[in-house]
This record gives C-alpha cells, structure tokens and sequence, in this order.
C-alpha cells in the first residue's frame, strides 16, 4: 500500500518556529538524553521530556502543523471539564505512573501491560495526521506512537473477537470533570476489527517530538485519523475484544446524534449543525471537510456497500 | 465635569462598555486563544443574554426597592443589549461564515438553534427601533403592548443557546433558571411577594 502523498514541499520546508525552538532546547540538554539514549531508558516519564530515538515516518503532510500551544489549550477531554480550556488547566491531577493497560476479552494471550513495557513494544514513529473535531474545528498534529496492530498481534485474538473496545481511566480523584454526570464513566470508544487493525491506526505516546500532554491523552491514546476526535479514545486502560459492537459513551449519551462509525463525512451533517465545512485552527476562512477526513483512498474500501447516511 | 461624574447613567454606560473592551484588548494582546471566532461569538453571545436578563430584572428591582428612577436606566441597557446581539450576529455573518448567502440562507433554513437565533434578532428590532420618546409618544400603549416582545426575546434566546451546546446543559440552565425567577416576579403573585419583602425590609422614604 503507497501510503505517501507526493508533493512540493518537503516537510522540513514547513517546520513552524516553535519546532526550531525545540531543537534548540533539545541541543541544550543533549548531554542529559544522550546519558539515557546510551542506557537504553525512556528518559523521563514527565509531559514535556522529549521522547528518545523516534523513527521518521511516510505518514507526512504537506498541510501546515499546528501550533503546540493551540493543540495543548484548545481540548476537548470531558474528564477534565467541558470547557475548551478546562483539560489544559484541570488535567495536572492525572498521574500516569504507575500506569497499566489490559488487553483482555476474546484473545489467546491477554496481558496486563506496565506503560513503560508498552513503550518499548514497537519501535515509535512520528506520523503527521489531520484531526476533524465533531464540532467543526480541525487540526493537523504530529503524533508519536506505533500502530495498534502491533498490540493486537501480540494478543492474538480468538474468532469471536469482530470488534475492539477501549475504556479510559475512570478516577474522579484524578480526573476532577468525572465528579459531574455529563456523560457516563468511564468513557468508552470501539472500533470494528479491520478498523482497529487498519495501519493508519495509532496508539500515541506522544506529540510533537515529546510526551504526550496529560490534556492530550497521557500516557496512551488512541488516534484514528479518519473519524472525529471523540473516536480517538484518551488515557486508555482497558483494550477489550468483544463479539458484539460496544455501547460507546457518546451513543449512549445521544443515540441520535453520534453513532458507532463517526466516520468524517461532509455529506452526513450533525443533526444540529453541517459537517460540510471546518474551521482549520489558525486560519481564518473555513475549508472544506474532506470525505474520511483525506483518508478516503486508504480507509473507503472498509465501508464499501454500507449507507453512510444510516451508518453515521 | 463633576456633575457629568456623578450622573449614574455616565458609570452605566462606560460599565456596559466593558465586553467589547475585554474583547479589543484580549484581541490586541492575543489573548483569544485558539479558535478566536469561536470566542468572539461566545462572548457576544453570552454577554447578550446577560444584557436581556438584566434590562428584565430593571422592574422587578423597581418593585422591591420602591426607586421608580431605576427605569431610566431600561433603554440604555436595552440598546446596550440589541448592541451586542448585532455583534453577535455579524460576528455570525462576517467572521464565521465570511457573507456567504447560500450558506447563511441554508444554516437558518436547516438549523433550529440558528433559526431561532435569528429570530430573537429580527424581533429586538423593531424594540431598539422604537426606542426613543418620539415613537413612545406616537405609539401610546401599543407601545407597551409591542415591547413585551422582549419576553419572548428572552425565551428563543436561552433556547437558542441550549439547542447548540454539545452536552453540557449547565450554563443554558443557569440563564433559563434567571429568566424563570424574572418572569415569575411579574406574576401577580410575584409582585405581590415584592411588594411585602420591600414593605418589610426597606423603610419608607419621605
């Protein structure tokens, strides 16, 4: 499968300066990390630590990136509050160590995995990918992870296993917005297998070069580019194969409005707003949303034969 | 200069002019955060649904402090009010969809809450239309009768912003509970409660 889209401009063309800041931080503490690059160790746990030897990969964009402080500030994580800013003000209460996920259900080979063990399951790589929020507004992100598959291999699932479910942490202690029924806890998400399988599918641990922010996800999250944000389940501790679809919060929370798909279709508007168009943050005018959200020709043919209208 | 200073109207007005203030300093200093049309809009928004309950709260607050001056003050806060709601809508019209008639006609066809945000525009109209004491005097009580409309003003306003909130309902509610009570204070019985805290609690002026 070509997965790269050839074009003009080299990424390193399209740098922001906030990446070159970086760097130069990054030179000044070279001694520390080439100390832990030599020892082998992820050097340190803490949001905002770079992550060690990241693997360039063909997943790039000719699309601008955006800001690491707008991808940091401007959040939708419900465990933190609604507000657009409550995850980057509130999500300081999240402890990522120690952390485990389990994979379990319809599996030959479940596994409680430490974070640190995940980590070093699979080499990382950095994968720029667009994110079409529900909402209307878009962003374009470099992650930092491995395809999920690598997990899903691992555990071998069973025949029974058709679909994956994902549960995020559920701690009101540490996340301060689970302490209001907005929706209800803990968050849940799915995927169907060939979805969950799919290569474009990520489990990130980090953004933009470094730990992934606590109001990103932190420690593990998922990132499913084709689909709107809330698919891309946050802070995941349970990886569950299941035989039937899961119940996930949003369905829950408004049958009507959000489905189990949530593919990005600018054809299937909200039933409150249009998806037609969305607001890129940083720019000004509206862009037009693009069928699975640019990954049409690599993600269509899973849905081939479906009615995307009933299957939203 | 100081009889300018201490006409009260002098301290509403430059009050009422604190929103858009907030907004061209937050605006100058880069303050709006990632999605600044999002937050002007908002903030338009919200800061007219506080201008609509507090022009409404003007009468019930006559009633309980016995001060008939208080209503002088109703039309500046009005218009302040009808102010905002236009920022609010050509915030809509200009920064968020950039005057694109299909797109416009199309979202106030198909979409309730913009619908009836739009409605509650059209409607305050005619109100700050009619606000001057020329048009009080030529209109006589249909005058009254015509700028009751606010009440439902209010309604479709708090409507419009419950029907486009996500999920959270918590906000939309607060300003839905504070309409409520206004409205309810217009109830006989709600003047009659008015009038007994104040005859009990405020002494009678001579």
């Amino acid at each position: 499968m070509l997965i790269r889209k050839p074009g003009d401009i080299l990424p390193s063309d399209i740098t922001p300066p906030e990446i070159y800041r970086e760097r130069r931080r990054f030179m000044r503490g070279i001694g520390a990390l080439a100390a832990g690059a030599v020892l082998g160790a992820v050097p340190d746990a803490q949001a905002g630590a770079k992550l060690a030897g990241i693997r360039a990969s063909t997943y790039r964009l000719d699309d601008e990136k955006t800001s690491f402080k707008d991808a940091t500030t401007y959040n939708n994580f419900y465990e933190f509050g609604t507000g657009k800013a409550d995850p980057a003000a509130n999500a300081g209460s999240l402890k990522t160590r120690p952390w485990t996920v389990t994979v379990e259900g319809e599996v030959s080979h479940p596994k409680t995995y430490d974070i640190d063990a995940l980590l070093k399951l699979a080499p990382l790589e950095e994968r720029v990918y667009r994110l079409r929020c529900v909402e209307g507004w878009s962003m374009v992100i470099p992650w930092v992870g491995f395809p999920l598959h690598e997990i899903i291999r691992r555990a071998a699932p069973t025949g029974n296993a058709r679909y994956v479910e994902f549960v995020t942490l559920n701690d009101p202690r540490q996340m301060p917005g689970q302490r209001s029924r907005v929706l209800d806890w803990p968050y849940v998400e799915g995927l169907r297998m060939d979805e969950a399988m799919h290569p474009l599918t990520l489990l990130a641990v980090g953004m933009y070069g470094e730990v992934l922010p606590n109001q990103n996800g932190a420690p593990i999250r998922l990132v499913v580019p084709w689909k709107y944000g809330f698919k891309s389940a946050k802070s995941i501790v349970r990886i569950r194969f299941v035989e039937k679809q899961p119940l996930t919060a949003w369905m829950r929370a408004t049958p009507s409005e959000y489905g189990f798909y949530s593919n990005v279709n600018p054809e299937v508007d909200h039933p409150r707003w249009s998806q037609a168009r969305e607001r890129r943050i940083g720019e000004f005018f509206k862009r037009e949303t693009l069928m699975f959200n640019g990954y049409g020709s690599q993600v269509a043919q899973m849905y081939r034969g479906m009615d995307l209208k009933k299957y939203f | 200069m100081a009889a300018t200073l201490r006409n009260p109207k002098v301290w509403i007005f430059g009050l009422c002019l604190f929103p858009l203030a907030r907004l061209i300093v937050l605006g100058g200093s880069g303050g709006l955060g990632a999605n600044p049309i999002e937050f002007i809009t908002h903030s338009t928004g919200t800061w007219t649904l506080i201008g609509l309950m507090v022009t409404l709260s003007v009468t019930p607050l006559r009633r309980l402090t016995g001060r008939a001056e208080l209503v002088r003050y109703r039309r500046m806060l009005g218009l302040f009010t009808f102010f905002y709601a236009s920022l609010h809508f050509v915030t809509y019209v200009w920064l968020d969809q950039f005057f694109d008639p299909a797109a416009i006609a199309k979202d106030i066809i198909k979409r309730p809450f913009i619908t009836i945000g739009f409605a509650a525009f059209v409607l305050l109209i005619p109100l700050a239309a009619t606000s001057t004491h020329a048009m009080m005097r030529r209109l006589g009580r249909r005058w009254q009768q015509l700028h009751r409309l606010v009440y439902l003003v209010a309604i479709l306003g708090v409507i419009h912003y419950m029907w486009l909130v996500k999920k959270d309902l918590t906000q939309p509610l607060i300003y839905g509970a504070v309409l409520a009570l206004l409205m309810i204070m217009r109830l006989p019985w709600g003047v009659m409660l008015l009038q007994s805290v104040r005859s009990r609690f405020v002494p009678a002026r001579f």
